[in-house]
């Protein structure tokens, strides 16, 4: 496991077995932005959550790019909705942008899209959560 | 603050998988603090082992046997840490005297499926063959139980105000026809609840979606050449885990979260969710059947056995399941416990319920436990038993299923009795029995009107638009020589054996299925519609469709269209039965009137009013509802009076007189065509004639009082 500093990008990349991950977050107009790659299952959802719960403070803005996330399993929708969970007790806003068709699909039919904002673009995420 | 358990850390080493002695309960794989429990019990196993698989994998990635002091008592139980749960799959050895004749049947060359398994792999999607050689075909895998139902709780629908729609998953939207982008998926039923809601019903009754294996006694038609597959699911594989071929996600592993996104979307339509479940027998068949999960964890125990050894057959499919040894006992309980409290389910219809109250040799139970115990469970305390009273060993209880005053059940008499009197048959005695809930059946025992689960079709036998349309089954597409499904079907034709062009008959058929409708709406007890019938589904004439994944089963989305009149009418006597209380009553009937109206709670009159012709020749028949005794008198309502014309030639009926002020209004008339053959509430015309009325030949007419 790596931790870099980089221009002030707090990246963490993770290479467990044959999975890899990485989610680099930075701050773009008062929002934080979580940018996933890889993969979220059972092996690398405990790291999404570990890095993405500090940014759930009150009145915060969050936005969840999954644009590079080729997959997720059903522990990496728990960890979104446990990070939804955590947001909403500290009424902190939290949005999630490109989804591909499969993600959205999946998540609609599982009942996990139910509960989160979502938008299809980050300009449109951050406008959107700017606006709220 | 935060304890830190010490059982967080292993305490053995075995091939390199970290171990430790495990928890008896729950039974199951359950995630556990760094690693997964699980445990499993056999009262005649001599030694156990744990098969672990990576996903998929033909091979094991490893065996490890439960170290003797991880048993206590007949269970074994242990935790293994570090597993990677989403991607493996786990089973069983069992060692043991295998010894047919005692009814002793262990192998350890076999992986055997946990029966708590609440995910199954090996069926991940519908109709993929599978790999014949696979050592181990149904696979448990891992699940979570953590889905967020938010403040959603089963809906507790008075059961006399039920109106349930039986129905099969993937028949509901397979068809091309019905738009799904996930087609047979639970997913593409939740997309359609708003024509369950349209349609007006507040309960499905969904066909089997256990785990089962479609590719149980496959095989091709000899008639088309397509395949057959053990279709409808009446053959339990795991009794715990959704069927995953009916997700669309079940690819992914997560058709438990699918399928309660389903549930609670339909509670938030306040529509309910019973599930058709099978207990009476499993998918491992009789003595040539497959080792898959409970014939070599415990034979002796799960299935009734002949003193010689060989499987008792009550369910007409190879074996019987042991429901009332107290370990069978148990895991049935377990089963229906999880599913009211994990899935939300609002009841469980029984298929062959009268085998759960068998005992171990086969005899009839005068008490049997299960169902006693499934009467008083304190989870199960407001959910909806429903029991098909009998079973293929030839016990048939309805009327007389051990209830506990718990228990509904189908009422195949009604069935019968609708059927036989639409087509000018039967007896209208008969006929009142069962307009009023079957109170010759249920009353003396203290039951309600909604222990009648009324029907006139359902997956067993004729659809409704074929009961008009056949006398004979024509099951030739099935392969048995039309020799399966039921010779009594009460049918009749109209006239010609299957379509026709035939004008007259095309209208009579139209109207009866019109008559079978209205009459099921306007009866006592809780009715139940098959899918379909709404929009005139046929199945050729095959009463036993339970092998075809093809149109024989599927609902048709274009007949909706084709037939926009009667899902009209449908929707018409639905919305009419949830309007007027009457129709709905918790008790029955006294037969007098004890709120001081004037009028009995229910009256009987026939061409003549006041004076119905009880004959046996008789073919018309009516009454009158009392509108102040609706529920007993707790509600007011309008009177309702339904007449019933089954003779072939038009009858003049005299109407009973109402208080001064009321007027006969018309609500439906089956003699009519559309649109005059039902009006919107609110909007009856009001009769011209208050005196009387004329009935077309075979036709239902309903009036109200306002």
């Amino acid at each position: 496991m790596i931790l870099f500093q980089e221009r002030g990008i707090n990246s963490i990349f993770i290479n467990l077995n044959r999975l890899i991950m990485e989610i680099t977050i930075q701050t773009l107009e008062g929002i934080s932005v979580a940018e996933l790659k890889g993969e979220i299952d059972a092996k690398t959802a405990p790291t999404v959550t570990e890095k993405l719960l500090p940014l759930m403070e009150s009145g915060s803005k969050i936005l969840v790019n999954l644009t590079q996330v080729s997959y997720m399993s059903s522990a990496g929708l728990r960890s979104l909705l446990s990070l939804y969970r955590q947001s909403t007790a500290k009424e902190s806003n939290l949005l999630l942008v490109g989804l591909s068709e499969e993600l959205r699909d999946t998540m609609s039919m599982t009942g996990f899209l139910d509960f989160f904002k979502t938008a299809e673009t980050l300009e449109a995420g951050v406008s959107a959560l700017k606006s709220s | 603050m935060s304890l830190d358990r010490i059982d967080i850390h292993p305490t053995h080493n075995y091939e390199g998988f970290k171990l430790r002695r495990g928890k008896p309960f729950p039974f199951g794989a359950t995630l556990v603090p760094g690693g997964v429990n699980f445990s499993v019990y056999s009262s005649y196993a001599t030694s156990c082992t744990l098969v672990l698989f990576e996903k998929h994998a033909l091979q094991p990635m490893g065996e490890i046997p439960f170290p003797d002091e991880f048993r206590i008592g007949n269970v074994y139980s242990i935790i293994v840490f570090d597993l990677d749960y989403e991607n493996i799959e786990y089973g069983y050895r069992m060692d043991g005297p295998n010894n047919i004749q005692e009814g002793q049947w262990f192998n350890q060359e076999k992986i055997l499926l946990d029966p708590y398994a609440k995910i199954i792999g090996g069926r991940d999607i519908w109709g993929v063959e599978p790999n014949w050689d696979d050592i181990y075909h149904h696979r448990g895998r891992i699940a979570v139980d953590d889905f967020d139902w938010e403040n959603d709780r089963p809906l507790e629908i008075a059961p006399e105000d039920q109106i349930i729609y039986e129905m099969h998953v993937r028949s509901f939207t397979a068809h091309p026809s019905s738009g799904a982008k996930y087609p047979g998926t639970f997913a593409a039923m939740r997309q359609k609840i708003s024509y369950l809601k349209e349609l007006g019903v507040n309960a499905v009754e969904l066909m089997p979606i256990y785990e089962f294996d479609e590719f149980e006694n496959s095989r091709k038609s000899p008639i088309t050449g397509e395949t057959l597959y053990n279709y409808w699911g009446y053959s339990t594989v795991g009794f715990f885990a959704p069927k995953a071929g009916y997700a669309a996600t079940g690819k992914l592993g997560m058709q438990m979260d699918e399928v309660k996104a389903l549930v609670k979307e339909l509670h938030k339509n306040d529509i309910e969710v019973i599930l058709d479940v099978v207990f009476n027998h499993t998918a491992e068949g009789n003595e040539r059947g497959p080792y898959i999960s409970f014939r070599g964890l415990d034979n002796k125990t799960y299935y009734m056995l002949t003193p010689e050894g060989y499987y008792f057959n009550f369910s007409g499919c190879g074996n019987t399941l042991n429901c009332n040894n107290p370990v069978v006992r148990n895991i049935v309980l377990d089963c229906l416990r999880y599913w009211a409290s994990e899935y939300h389910i609002d009841g469980f219809r029984f298929d062959l319920a009268s085998i759960l109250g068998r005992d171990p040799w086969g005899y009839p139970l005068a008490n049997p436990p299960l169902l006693e115990a499934l009467a008083f469970d304190p989870i199960l305390a407001k959910c909806k038993l429903i029991a098909e009273a009998w079973d293929a060993g030839g016990l048939y209880q309805v009327g007389s299923f051990p209830a506990y005053g718990r228990w509904a059940e189908w009422n195949g008499k009604y069935r019968d009795a609708i059927r036989r009197f639409i087509k000018g048959d039967g007896t209208v005695g008969d006929m009142a029995q069962r307009l009023q809930g079957s109170p010759d059946l249920y009353a003396w025992e203290g039951r309600g009107p909604a222990t009648s689960i009324n029907f006139i079709t359902a997956h067993d036998g004729f659809t409704l638009a074929d009961l008009v349309s056949y006398n004979h089954k024509h099951n030739e597409a099935n392969g048995e020589n039309n020799n399966d499904g039921a010779n009594d079907n009460e049918s009749w034709n109209c006239g010609a054996e299957g379509p026709t062009d035939d004008p007259g008959i095309n209208a009579l058929r139209a109207r009866q299925i019109r008559n079978a409708i209205a009459i099921l709406m306007v009866s006592q007890g809780v009715p139940m519609i098959l899918m379909g019938d709404e929009t005139g589904r046929s199945q050729n004439g095959n009463n036993n469709t339970y092998c075809h994944d093809s149109e024989l089963n599927w609902m048709n989305w274009d007949l909706l269209a084709k037939n926009t009149d009667l899902f009209r009418f449908f929707k018409h006597c639905i919305n009419f039965r949830k309007a007027h209380p009457v129709l709905r009553n918790q008790y029955h009937f006294q037969n007098r009137d004890y709120v001081g109206s004037g009028y009995p709670d229910i009256s009987w009159h026939g061409t003549q009013s006041w004076n119905a012709d009880w004959s046996d020749t008789s073919r018309t028949l009516a009454f009158l509802l009392c509108g102040k005794h609706a529920k007993a008198g707790t509600v007011e309502d309008n009177s309702i009076y339904v007449a019933m014309n089954m003779h072939w030639e038009a009858q003049w009926f005299e109407l009973p007189g109402l208080p001064l002020g009321q007027h006969w209004h018309v609500s439906t008339n089956t003699g009519c065509p559309y649109p005059d053959d039902c009006f919107e509430l609110g909007q009856e015309p009001k009769l011209d004639h208050q005196a009387g009325l004329l009935l077309g030949d075979r036709s239902v007419v309903i009036l109200i009082a306002k």
